[in-house]
């Protein structure tokens, strides 16, 4: 059980490396990965049970799924300073020859991964199928995924969400980055999403919302309610709402640090905002 | 000449959903999907013997690929099952980062394929499925030529750890293959051993290929007809041995000649041994309504067709 003082100094370093890391091979997609930086830590260090030794086919463990895989420097942080792998291995992000990919990927045998995101729209089933998996196998762990807002507008969610609700599927825990950006604007400007929670909740789905998405209290007491909530024949969906670029103040609440990296001196600012807690890599 | 008996027409779908029965009651981890086609995909029996093992997703494809990628974690077999172009075209992107990129151990079976789907036209006839399937690395891809080999090649991939693209059809053909013979993925199938010309056939056109060996026989050419159920991996070394012998080579699918197995065959010969060869295939169409016999024969898919073809190829020996 680690405090809650623990969890926001992980947070720190996890946002120290996402800079870093994007800052090094200047691309990558700082915005997003920053905003679900106290929820990935929160995840890996206190939500899902997991297995240290990494087996693909995660029996008897909580599973994560990432659809939005675009944000994979908060992914590989966490997992790393979760122990899947190196923290010095941060060093490689986006390089040839790394496992670490721009968009995660199994292909390259990086543990903590089991499905290759980054065309999105995609997590949604892959995680349903593995709550089925985990059905069939009588085993009572959890799936957990994790989807972009701007992502909805991709149609196949919408048959895996149809599909969850139909078939009971309440073994997952499918959480929505409400960022209200994406690429080329905020997500009212591009397509405006409208009611996210009534579309959820008219597909069947129980939903809760955690208003304070970047307040690591605010998520764990969210996700240990959403807990409660499986089993029930319905699956869950937790929409939480974050800012995008959180922890740096010159790129958060805009889609201008989406997939862009800082220069030298933006990076500077970034990591004196940010100092150093656990070490960097 | 080897001559083959036909023990009555069958269509390879159903030998599909034998397969899959069999595999119900053999290998519990094998799970089956399908998107609103299960009487159309002969995946009926299985649904009735294992409801818990079977999920019916509904008229949504890219969720069933998606779906069956995430049941590999955790030790599932799943095949999926809809018409060729829904299970490839409709999903391509979903197959190449959820099942191949991934490394998913997902067996897409597709029915319908080609022309001889028949009356519904152009929309449903896919002639580029070979094509988009042996693009992807990792990718298995198997076209098979009847009720027989369709059963075995169901049981084979299985046992084959990794994703696999079986391609399969909808009318009655002639089942001549032996009964619960042997299938071994990427090894090619001597039908008739022969001197002047190598006929090398998949799916559909395998039969017809054996009908145009016959007829080339009475006119006194001696043509060896090699049935490919695997288009990758590719039997290089079968086709090369052939042609060192025929010096000319047809080759014959339900296919459109632009990515399919001919020129799977054309690489393999431009690379090691440059042979004449000609093409049976469609020509870069789309079909389009008609029976199946009507359309083989417009799209030059039969064995006249093959005739006409090895014909052409020995004059450029």
């Amino acid at each position: 059980m680690s405090n809650i003082q623990e969890l926001e100094d992980l947070t720190t370093q996890v946002r120290r490396d996402i800079l870093r890391m994007v800052h090094r091979v200047n691309s990558g997609h700082p915005g997003g990965s920053l905003g679900c930086a106290e929820f990935f830590v929160s995840l890996y260090n206190e939500v899902m049970e997991t297995h240290k030794d990494f087996s693909m086919d995660g029996i008897g463990e909580d599973l994560f799924f990432l659809s939005n895989g675009h944000i994979s420097p908060v992914y590989y942080s966490v997992l790393a300073r979760a122990g899947f792998f190196p923290v010095d291995e941060l060093n490689t992000f986006r390089l040839i020859d790394s496992r670490l990919q721009g968009h995660p990927t199994t292909h390259e045998g990086l543990p903590g991964v089991r499905i290759a995101s980054g065309s999105l729209g995609q997590g949604m089933s892959v995680a349903i199928g593995a709550a089925e998996a985990k059905k069939l196998n009588s085993d009572n762990h959890l799936v957990y995924s994790l989807h972009g807002d701007g992502e909805l507008q991709e149609g196949q969610n919408w048959e895996a969400i149809m599909y969850a609700s139909a078939r009971k599927i309440d073994n997952l825990i499918a959480t929505i980055d409400l960022n209200g950006q994406q690429i080329d604007g905020s997500t009212d400007d591009v397509l405006p999403l409208g009611s996210v929670k009534g579309k959820f909740e008219a597909f069947g789905w129980t939903v809760i919302e955690i208003e304070e998405g970047n307040n690591i209290k605010a998520i764990l007491d969210g996700m240990a309610k959403a807990k409660t909530l499986t089993g029930k024949g319905k699956p869950v969906c937790v929409l939480l709402k974050t800012v995008m670029g959180n922890g740096v103040d010159f790129m958060m609440h805009t889609h201008a640090w989406h997939g862009k990296a800082p220069n030298d001196e933006q990076l500077e600012i970034g990591l004196a905002q940010n100092t150093e807690t656990l070490g960097d890599y | 000449m080897k001559t083959y008996t036909n023990t009555g027409n069958k269509d390879t779908r159903s030998g599909f959903g034998a397969g899959l029965t069999e595999l119900g009651k053999t290998n519990e981890n094998v799970v089956a999907l399908c998107a609103d086609l299960t009487g159309s995909l002969k995946m009926d029996e299985f649904k009735a013997n294992h409801p818990e093992r079977f999920f019916q997703v509904g008229i949504a494809e890219a969720n069933m690929i998606g779906i069956a990628a995430g049941m590999t974690i955790g030790g599932k077999i799943p095949f999926t099952g809809t018409f060729a172009n829904f299970s490839t075209g409709r999903v391509y992107d979903q197959i190449r980062q959820s099942v191949a990129y991934s490394d998913k151990n997902v067996k897409i079976c597709a029915s319908h394929a080609g022309v001889t789907l028949g009356e519904d036209g152009a929309t449903h006839q896919i002639l580029e499925d070979i094509g988009l399937m042996k693009m992807l690395p990792g990718m298995t891809v198997i076209n098979t030529c009847d009720y027989n080999q369709t059963k075995a090649a169901t049981l084979a991939i299985a046992k084959h750890h990794g994703p696999v693209y079986l391609r399969f059809g909808r009318p009655k053909v002639p089942n001549f293959t032996p009964e619960n013979g042997d299938f071994n993925i990427g090894k090619a199938v001597k039908l008739i051993d022969g001197n002047d010309v190598t006929l090398v056939a998949t799916g559909h056109l395998v039969w017809e290929a054996l009908e145009a060996a016959k007829a080339l026989h009475e006119s006194g050419i001696s043509a060896e007809v090699i049935n490919i159920h695997t288009i990758k991996p590719l039997d290089d070394k079968a086709i090369l041995e052939s042609v060192n012998k025929t010096g000319c080579i047809v080759t014959a699918e339900e296919h459109n000649f632009l990515g399919g197995l001919g020129e799977s065959v054309a690489r393999v010969l431009a690379q090691h041994n440059p042979t004449p060869q000609e093409f049976v295939a469609t020509q870069d169409t789309f079909g389009e309504s008609g029976t199946p016999a009507q359309l083989m024969e417009k799209y030059g898919l039969n064995s006249e067709a093959i005739l006409k073809a090895a014909k052409t190829v020995l004059k450029r020996k």
